[in-house]
């Protein structure tokens, strides 16, 4: 009877089992069409795009593409690879090809290709028809990046005017900054306290940017201490970058007519890893007890570590750096700060050489170009004056 | 010559880097990336000056004996014993395992997480200098300190209110301040890259 009962109940069962797994007979969707293949625009000369015309059947119609194959091949009747897939109501695909002969995914240029898309609903598929030849081959110019290149003429000609007036004689007004100020007074202090000065050029590479306009600053300290006779310490993190340090701070005694007080020991390498570099740093300022600690360059998590043990060692600190996170540690912890732009403006004020001040000028005038493009830029988007809004906008 | 030679190669791949930036085209692409090579291979040999100035420095001060020489003995030890740890026959020094990488990963990691966990203490005694309420822009930086650090606790009633007024600090006069920091910082970049590709400022070539 059990047995009965149980037949009864599983020949159901398994009749709605193999109903369901059953392959259901779905609508075949509409294939993609109007396929088009052209160069990828701006590129090395290793690229194609494709773009289709939506399926009639994606977001409509029977609404079941749920994505698109896009498949390549040499001729229009060889045999076609697939490439990549998009979902659903995207049109266009960028078919990036290496540039290496040995690499799987090389795509040559100036070689003729053709392209299928195929619209995908589950596991069936419809194909377009066959697109256009077409081959990749490089740019001579990105026109994307025309806004930074506007950008990098108007401020040149800002530059090239300046400088041509502060070489004729005219005088620029430049606005005071503290921290530079106060470098005499700095100096004097460790001349009169018998003391060091250490100068950290921070864990920048000789590439940097930032790097390099603290070396300029180190010159003209440099020089000071060299006429104030004063040892200057300068602990490096990096060998490429106390080279340049090296010759920075000679051509420093040099220009103060003291090249024989200079001693090449006196810059240094540390070592390249951060901590140990912070613990070699710290280590010589609780020792040496600098009387003055210039922190300018590029700094990370080593910026509030080196300036509080400065700090405690006692040290008149000056900082300055192009890295917002550490501005607020370094003007909590030192004495001056030079924020960001500073960073690069001290060397010209230092040195007050009308060539230097002329650049420092047409930074404020592209300043006031920039506001003005802002409160134009704000206007236009909220008035949607697309127009004006696409001649800033730059494609990498 | 001493200048001329290094401002002329300065000048020729400054102003290269800067016509690449706008030139896609393939050619361009491998020179840019040669020159990036380059700067590798001599950062290598760059290396072996500044073992050079390390091992001069610190064997001077051990035999001036000068205050703290012990540190640098040390750290001569510490550099002819990971040489020779690297050395070691039948052992491939970057393989885990291996006695360097031991070294390095039980002796060398936990004291650079220990100089890194100091910072905690520091960020303290730095926020303790930095807020105190002496002038009224000090104070407006504690205020708003409070309301940023109070964004994630819950405060009953008052949280909705501190929600939006940290998020207001943060979105509008901290993000103005950024992007002008960001704009100043560019246009410095600028105007330093001018002054090096115009030969204004090579002080870094040191003099003849």
């Amino acid at each position: 009877m059990k047995k009965t009962k149980f037949i009864i109940l599983i020949i159901p069962l398994i009749l709605i089992f193999f109903n369901l797994s059953y392959p259901q007979e779905k609508p075949v969707p509409l294939p993609p069409i109007e396929v088009k293949a052209f160069d990828t625009p701006n590129d090395n000369g290793h690229s194609l795009s494709v773009t289709w015309k939506l399926s009639p059947d994606d977001g409509a119609g029977k609404n079941n593409v749920v994505a698109y194959e896009i498949l390549r091949a040499e001729s229009p009747e060889g045999e076609f690879e697939v490439r990549g897939m998009v979902p659903s109501g995207e049109n266009l695909f960028d078919d990036k090809g290496s540039r290496e002969k040995e690499d799987k995914n090389y795509l040559p240029s100036h070689k003729n290709y053709y392209y299928k898309i195929r619209a995908k609903a589950d596991n069936i598929f419809s194909e377009s028809e066959v697109s256009n030849p077409a081959f990749a081959y490089g740019q001579w110019y990105h026109t994307g990046k025309t806004p930074v290149l506007a950008g990098v003429i108007i401020f040149s000609i800002f530059a090239l005017t300046f400088i041509t007036l502060a070489r004729k004689g005219k005088k620029l007004y430049i606005r005071p900054l503290p921290g530079i100020e106060a470098v005499d007074e700095a100096v004097g202090r460790a001349t009169e306290m018998g003391k060091p000065i250490l100068y950290v050029l921070g864990l920048g590479t000789a590439s940097d940017i930032a790097t390099i306009a603290s070396f300029t600053i180190l010159n003209r300290i440099a020089k000071i201490t060299a006429e104030h006779r004063t040892t200057i310490l300068v602990p490096c993190y990096d060998s490429v970058v106390m080279a340049a340090a090296q010759e920075t701070v000679r051509a420093g005694y040099l220009e103060a007519g003291r090249p024989d007080i200079y001693k090449e020991e006196n810059v240094f390498f540390v070592t390249s890893m951060q901590f140990a570099y912070v613990a070699g740093v710290n280590g010589l300022m609780l020792r040496e007890k600098p009387a003055t600690n210039f922190y300018l360059g590029k700094f990370y998590a080593e910026s509030l570590l080196l300036a509080e043990t400065g700090s405690i060692a006692g040290s008149i600190q000056i900082s300055g750096t192009d890295e917002i996170a550490q501005i607020p540690f370094f003007i909590a912890a030192t004495d001056y700060t030079l924020i960001g732009e500073e960073l690069y403006a001290a060397s010209a004020y230092l040195g007050k050489e009308p060539v230097l001040l002329g650049t420092l000028k047409a930074q404020d005038w592209g300043k006031a170009v920039v506001i003005i493009c802002l409160i134009l830029g704000a206007l236009a988007a909220s008035f949607h004056f697309q127009f004006f809004l696409n001649l800033f906008r730059v494609q990498l | 010559m001493r200048r001329t030679l290094p401002f002329a190669l300065v000048t020729g791949v400054g102003f290269f880097m800067l016509v690449q930036y706008f030139i896609p085209k393939e050619e361009f692409e491998i020179a840019y990336e040669w020159i990036l090579d380059w700067t590798i291979v001599i950062g290598c040999f760059a290396m072996l000056l500044g073992l050079w100035s390390l091992t001069r420095v610190n064997i001077s001060k051990v035999q001036r004996k000068t205050p703290g020489w012990g540190y640098s003995l040390i750290a001569i030890a510490g550099l002819v014993f990971m040489l020779l740890v690297g050395f070691i026959p039948g052992q491939k020094s970057l393989e885990r395992g291996s006695t360097f990488m031991l070294l390095f990963e039980y002796i060398y990691i936990p004291i650079q997480a220990t100089m890194f966990s100091l910072l905690a203490f520091y960020i303290a005694s730095a926020a303790y200098r930095a807020f105190r309420a002496r002038t009224v822009l000090a104070t407006i930086l504690l205020l708003s300190a409070i309301v940023i650090m109070l964004r994630l606790v819950p405060l009953g009633p008052l949280s909705a209110v501190n929600q939006w007024l940290a998020n207001f600090i943060l979105t509008v006069p901290n993000m103005a301040a950024k992007r002008a920091f960001w704009i100043g910082v560019g246009l410095g970049v600028t105007a330093t890259s001018l002054k090096i590709l115009l030969g204004i400022e090579r002080t870094y070539m040191g003099r003849d």
